[in-house]
């Protein structure tokens, strides 16, 4: 799915990352557990999370992820906007909660995926 | 090639930096051409270990050599020690803080995490000293 559709699925609004939206991702994760994210390994995937602080970029780099969702309104900061803009990650904000958010991306096609 | 040689120190509680040394690693395997699957491996592993130094260490360093059949990396912290380390390995076992769970950290997949994506990883802890983690990476 390119980041472009899955901003109109969303109805999410890009706080950074215009530019790559044409970019595809093709898996997604959900979770405010940073380690549990780390335990997930895909390329070119997607995160979806409630959590704002810079370990969640920072996560995102280590993990080679493209684009962060971040889901209930949250809005990441200006040091985490100069995080994401270093490393080309997309960012972008949804007012939807978690699991709607999850739910609409599954149903357009996007699925998760697990292990080494 | 000679053997390329890394270090960084890591400091205590210091929560915005945390992942610097990680990052920093990571640029350079990339830099390098290095498979990406294994870099990822090597960054995921030495950031859940820099995680860790900096919830529950007093600080350390992070050392790094790359060999052109191995990485090694030696996380090396002053600190508490691990009381238990079979109990610690466990996944969900954790003995973090309220504060750094409520920075998404401290789910019990640190120790679980950096033995996952290392081929090996030796741990030698004293209580009231310190913990030094060896992780090997083969190329």
């Amino acid at each position: 799915m390119k980041i472009r559709e899955l901003v109109s699925v969303i109805d999410g609004e890009i706080v950074y990352g215009k530019d790559f939206v044409e970019n595809e991702v093709f898996s997604a994760c959900g979770s405010d557990m940073m380690s549990d994210v780390l335990a997930f390994v895909k390329e070119q995937a997607v995160m979806l999370t409630g959590l704002v602080n810079p370990q969640v970029v920072r996560t995102a780099e280590m993990m080679d992820m493209k684009c962060i969702v971040f889901v209930r309104g949250k809005r990441p900061d200006m040091s985490m906007i100069d995080l994401a803009e270093e490393r080309d990650i997309v960012l972008v904000c949804t007012k939807l909660e978690m699991f709607t958010a999850c739910g609409k991306l599954y149903e357009n096609g996007l699925r998760g995926a697990s292990g080494k | 090639m000679e053997n390329i040689k890394l270090h960084y120190d890591v400091i205590k509680d210091d929560f915005s930096c945390a992942g610097e040394a990680s990052g920093k690693i990571k640029k350079t395997l990339k830099g390098l051409g290095l498979d990406s699957a294994l870099v990822r491996n090597v960054a995921i592993a030495v950031y859940e270990g820099e995680i860790n130094m900096v919830i529950h260490a007093e600080g350390g360093c992070i050392d790094a050599e790359i060999s052109p059949d191995t990485i090694t990396v030696v996380l090396k912290d002053v600190g508490p020690g691990i009381k238990d380390v079979q109990l610690a390995m466990q996944e969900g076992y954790s003995t973090a803080p309220e504060n750094v769970r409520a920075l998404g950290f401290g789910a019990g997949m640190g120790l679980p995490n950096i033995k996952k994506y290392s081929d090996e990883m030796n741990i030698e802890t004293e209580v009231g000293v310190g913990t030094t983690i060896t992780l090997k990476f083969n190329i």
